[in-house]
């Protein structure tokens, strides 16, 4: 993990105070454009695609705050996700008295407990070991949730369904509208705690664990603590991703919607976003979210669909691969650092022109 | 009695099955320090060329030879497109590397050769023989005959082979091996091409006892455990952790799975792996890491 290392945390403090007016404001724009979306999109474009963006991009910084920032690779964040949405189904149906918002805190802390309990092993081993401890975090839980029905209620279909349409924040989830304003509060909160940890005491125990952990141990770092806070915190986060993604995105979850290929798909947003950047998750969630559609797209312009849907998707999951590696290859850092680049060429460009 | 020696026979053989998988990842894990999660893609990839080649009439031989070329190229092209570029990066981004990897070879094979299920004949059937009175897979015996030459077959080419020996050099010290003019580049290149014909004999047993398909390449998540139990350095510990896992697997389901629901097949091994790692975290056979400051 050194190589992704040394440039990200430096450059945070070095930052140009004299840029801050314009980021400021950059923020505040930004910020008023997303308040006002609804404004402008239709219900299917917040509900079809906004919406899982933003969740997705919520799951990458869970992720991103245990690989990215603390090292510690994971294949089983789709495992706690599952776990904060089953957590908050059993809540909301076993418990209805429970306010939403109460409830989803909760989730988000079983499952922060499980990362913990999962996590565990971490203070004895590292590096990939982790995969197996984090894959076995995946197997137990798709078997657990399939096999008592206490968990799905005993639906037919093993799947998960909130009984009655929810209400959060006294905002109704029935309609795209609100469901995109709970979602984005609750995205929003979370990244601002996220921003905190990253740049306090927390975050730099993390990365001194991530760049060399027994240096880190030498000076005195209290690296166990370190490693079982980065996987709860993380762990925390991607379940309340989970509830989002199971009640505010699909509206019913089963197993299948947490699988596997959900935990690749969100190490892939990090890695492709930018791995140990906060806004890395956004780009990636963006990226991974777009990217099928453009492909979609492209193949119904030159193909007029033609094309066999399972051959589509092959052929996506090439292009990922090779993204994945050409990402690694060229840059650690990302969407993030080529976004970043670029603006930094345009700033140079339009602010201080060469004479 | 014999229903427990049934099935700790039977949990054996199919934990052989397992090594076989396994082996594939320690030889290149050894030679690279890699940790190749894209074996079970590779694997795939071998029996899907394989049986698209039976398909249109190829005798097994070419279809055989075809194949082993294939994995050739595809180990050439790895070397020089990914291990090279990446060279002296952190383990992590190369186990990144290699899961991007599995995605570009899964999504071209089957966008290649197709994604249905394909059956794959070797000419080795499925039936069941009595010994005593223990019922045993003739197909799992062959497997684990197969698994116990194999590992004959690359310990001669470990240590009789010149290249078997610069492998071991790069292994134990890929800096010293560098001085004294052995060619990492190519090294690697025979190592993956190595693993990828162990990859291709797992991949023709598995695959013809539950078709070629996609859910070929997951064995690699039944390799992992394996890997845990064994070290990721020894190919013995791959044997000897995928009886271990074979056995434990078989008998869990038999007596522990009546009490829990049935089907823990599915993480048991990981739960034993995870109780391996924090009495032994090397392994029972893998070398020990020092880290200095």
């Amino acid at each position: 993990m050194s190589d992704i290392a040394a440039r990200g945390a430096p450059r945070l403090l070095a930052r140009d105070p004299a840029r801050k007016p314009l980021w400021l404001a950059a923020a505040v724009i930004g910020a008023l454009l997303v308040a006002a979306l609804p404004l402008v999109a239709s219900e299917y474009w917040l509900d079809a695609i906004v919406a899982p963006f933003l969740i997705l991009s919520l799951a990458g910084l869970g992720l991103n705050l245990l690989t990215g920032y603390a090292g510690q690779l994971s294949l089983g964040s789709g495992a706690f996700m599952m776990v904060g949405a089953y957590a908050f189904f059993a809540f909301a149906l076993r418990a209805p008295e429970l306010p939403a918002p109460l409830a989803l805190i909760a989730a988000g802390l079983i499952s922060g407990a499980t990362g913990l309990l999962f996590g565990l092993p971490a203070s004895r081993i590292k590096g990939f070991y982790l995969i197996v401890s984090t894959l076995a975090t995946q197997f137990f839980f798709g078997w657990l949730f399939l096999k008592f029905p206490w968990f799905y209620d005993g639906a037919s279909s093993g799947t998960i369904a909130l009984p009655h349409a929810l209400s959060l924040f006294g905002v109704d989830l029935g309609g795209a509208r609100g469901r995109y304003y709970v979602v984005l509060v609750v995205v929003a909160a979370l990244t601002a705690l996220a921003v905190n940890l990253v740049r306090g005491q927390t975050g730099r125990n993390w990365m001194a664990v991530r760049d060399m952990d027994t240096a880190a141990a030498v000076v005195g770092v209290p690296t166990g603590k370190a490693r079982l806070q980065a996987f709860a915190v993380s762990s925390f986060i991607l379940g309340v991703a989970g509830v989002l993604w199971a009640f505010a995105y699909l509206g019913s979850a089963s197993v299948q919607s947490f699988d596997l290929t959900r935990s690749y798909q969100i190490l892939f947003i990090i890695i492709i976003g930018g791995l140990g950047t906060i806004r890395g998750a956004y780009f990636g969630a963006a990226f991974v979210s777009l990217l099928p559609l453009a492909l979609d797209w492209l193949s119904q312009r030159l193909f007029a669909g033609h094309v066999d849907a399972g051959l589509l998707q092959n052929f996506q999951k090439a292009i990922f691969g090779v993204l994945i590696v050409w990402f690694l290859i060229r840059e650690p850092e990302g969407l993030a650092r080529l976004l970043q680049r670029l603006v930094d060429a345009l700033g140079a460009r339009f602010f201080h022109p060469r004479s | 009695m014999s229903a427990f020696l049934e099935t700790l026979i039977g949990g054996l053989l199919a934990g052989t099955m397992y090594s076989l998988v396994a082996i594939g990842f320690v030889l290149i894990y050894k030679a690279s320090g890699v940790f190749n999660y894209a074996q079970g893609s590779l694997l795939l990839f071998a029996a899907l060329t394989f049986a698209t080649l039976t398909d249109q009439g190829a005798p097994f031989i070419v279809a055989l030879a075809v194949t082993i070329a294939a994995l050739v190229v595809v180990a050439v092209a790895i070397e020089r497109l990914l291990l090279r570029p990446l060279a002296n990066r952190s383990p992590m981004t190369l186990f990144m590397a290699t899961l991007g990897l599995s995605y570009i070879v899964e999504g071209t094979a089957q966008g290649v050769m197709g994604s249905q299920i394909r059956a794959l004949d070797i000419g080795l059937e499925d039936r069941p023989i009595f010994l005593g009175d223990i019922l045993i897979s003739q197909f799992d015996l062959v497997a684990a005959g197969v698994a116990v030459v194999l590992v004959g077959a690359l310990s001669l080419m470990f240590d009789r082979t010149r290249i078997g020996i610069s492998l071991r050099a790069v292994a134990d010290d890929t800096r010293a091996a560098l001085s004294i003019g052995v060619d990492i580049n190519h090294i690697w290149r025979i190592v993956w091409a190595v693993a990828g014909l162990v990859g291709l004999v797992a991949g023709l047993l598995w695959g013809s006892r539950q078709g070629v398909q996609f859910s070929l390449s997951l064995v690699v998540l039944k390799a992992l455990p394996v890997l845990i139990i064994g070290g990721f350095t020894s190919i013995i510990g791959s044997i000897v952790g995928g009886l271990i896992v074979g056995a434990a697997e078989a008998l869990a389901e038999t007596y522990l799975g009546p009490l829990l629901g049935g089907g823990i097949t599915p993480w048991f091994a990981y739960v034993l792996a995870l109780i391996f790692l924090f009495i032994r975290p090397a392994g029972l056979f893998g070398e020990r890491q020092i880290e200095r400051v």
